[in-house]
């Protein structure tokens, strides 16, 4: 297996559409665990990290909380965590996420376009894209397809991306300030999320998107809730801040908690991951609430 | 498959495995054993080397994507004659047992005191949190990043 750096895109799809078996590498810390450990074999592996085209980082303007308006988001799938919390991530759940990965070490080197590729119901970024109903863009030498969260990830370290494609970037409307991503672990650093939920509120958009990880096959949007806050909202007024009720909040918890599919595993009960959901999601909603 | 990058400030040369980590590649067929192997995949920091400039863990960099890469080991810091401001704390504060975790918090120190030099018990935790110890409890590794705060690292 010949490992080919490649500095430019167009070098990178074009290994990628010569050598029927070969792989992108980004930062690593996904794959190269799975090779030192012999559970994956590879053979011919096409470096990309050192391509700028995979990058770019267009936040509209400096990101801070605050911001909103229509502008577009895009994030290059080479950007690694850093980068973000260093540069903007353009999305303050984004921003939030990329902050619980990992350690600073995984953090300088793991990449969004490895979260999406690797695609598992576990990778933090993927709620807040679904939250975001993000579109994820492809690219390969026959050219580009978008295609949207929902559409991109089918299963547990399943999706859409064809060998030879590489996920170029993600890109979403900016959504506002009302957004929060919220982790729980079995402790505060490195590690797997047991669940976590992203929640976003677009008062521009009078949108609301509520997604779930670690809590499913699949990154789980929870389409009830989402419908409940959304009325909630509606009834409210979506530029009145008020506080919902202790009912409420609960209201929203037990949807939330009701969409999730989990299962008991080490590193917790499905039980505890349905009254952790609960407990996350109407505290999401309570702060969020008065941010619009 | 023929690799070359620059260790230390050396230009070196290595026939490298196809599927092999630049942690190998420094410890066994460079012989800079410093940088611990101890998991591979990620979780204990024992590997840590700045690569360019930055903190990553050797055990995750395939080695032929380390191509013309600049590595600092902890080899690269001091010696016994004159350790690194960093390495000297760690022994002023008896931030060191077994050794093992060692070099891989110095590096990791290196890295946060180049970036924030007088950082909080907080950004140090924080900093930190890739590297593991089984020995001290972390208390003395705390002390030993405070004593080297502010010093030219
Ligand atoms: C110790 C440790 C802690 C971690 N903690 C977390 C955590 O808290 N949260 C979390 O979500 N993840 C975590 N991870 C997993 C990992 O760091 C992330 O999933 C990271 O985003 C992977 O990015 P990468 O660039 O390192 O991917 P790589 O390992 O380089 O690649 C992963 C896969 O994606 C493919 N790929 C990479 N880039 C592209 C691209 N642009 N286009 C197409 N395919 C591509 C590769 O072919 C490979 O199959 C952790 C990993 C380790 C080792
Ligand atoms: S050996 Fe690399 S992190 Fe443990
Ligand atoms: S001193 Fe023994 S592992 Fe840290």
């Amino acid at each position: 297996m010949p490992v080919q750096v490649v500095r430019h895109l167009d070098e990178a799809l074009d290994a990628l559409a010569a050598m029927p078996r070969a792989e992108p590498i980004a930062g690593g810390t996904d794959l190269m665990v799975e090779i030192n450990f012999g559970r994956r074999r590879v053979s011919d592996v096409v470096a990309i990290d050192r391509v700028d085209e995979l990058k770019e980082l267009r936040t509209g303007r400096e990101f801070r909380v605050g911001a909103g308006g229509d502008t577009r988001i895009r994030v290059g799938g080479g950007v690694t965590y850093t980068q973000l919390l260093t540069d903007g991530a353009g999305s303050v759940a984004l921003w939030e996420a990329s902050r619980t990965v990992g350690s600073p070490q995984i953090r300088n080197a793991g990449t969004i376009g490895g979260n999406l590729a690797t695609s598992s119901p576990a990778g933090d970024t993927l709620p807040v894209f679904a939250a975001l109903d993000a579109t994820v863009v492809l690219r390969s030498r026959e050219g580009e397809r978008r295609v949207k969260f929902g559409e991109f990830m089918t299963g547990p370290k399943r999706n859409v991306r064809r060998r030879d494609e590489l996920v170029l970037a993600a890109e979403w409307d900016d959504a506002g300030p009302a957004q929060t991503f919220i982790k729980v672990g079995t402790r505060n650093a490195m590690v797997i999320a047991v669940a976590s939920l992203a929640f976003v509120i677009d008062a521009a958009r009078r949108r609301v998107g509520i997604a779930l990880g670690s809590c499913g096959p699949t990154i789980i949007r929870a389409a009830d809730a989402e419908r409940f806050a959304q009325g909630w909202l509606e009834e409210r007024g979506w530029d009145r801040p008020r506080r919902p009720t202790e009912a409420e909040r609960g209201e929203l918890g037990r949807l939330v908690a009701a969409a999730a599919r989990p299962i008991d595993d080490v590193r917790g009960t499905a039980a505890y991951r349905r009254h952790v959901l609960a407990v996350i999601a109407a505290r999401a909603f309570d702060r969020l609430a008065v941010m619009t | 498959m023929r690799i070359r990058l620059r260790v230390n400030g050396t230009e070196r040369s290595v026939e490298a495995q196809d599927h092999e980590s630049l942690l190998t590649v420094l410890r066994d067929d460079l012989r800079l054993a410093g940088s611990k192997n101890a998991c591979e995949q990620g979780e204990c920091g024992s590997c840590s080397v700045l690569m360019d400039g930055e903190l990553v863990c050797a055990c995750l960099v395939l080695a032929g994507a380390a191509a013309d890469r600049e590595v600092r080991t902890v080899e690269s810091l001091g010696t016994m004659e004159r350790m690194h401001p960093v390495q000297q704390a760690f022994v002023d504060a008896g931030a060191v047992q077994c050794g093992f975790c060692t070099p891989g918090f110095v590096i990791s120190t290196v890295a946060l005191l180049r970036a924030n030099p007088e950082p909080s018990d907080a950004e140090i935790k924080e900093a930190l949190a890739g590297n593991i110890c089984r020995c001290t409890g972390y208390g003395k590794i705390l002390e030993a990043v405070h004593r080297a705060a502010g010093q030219r690292v």
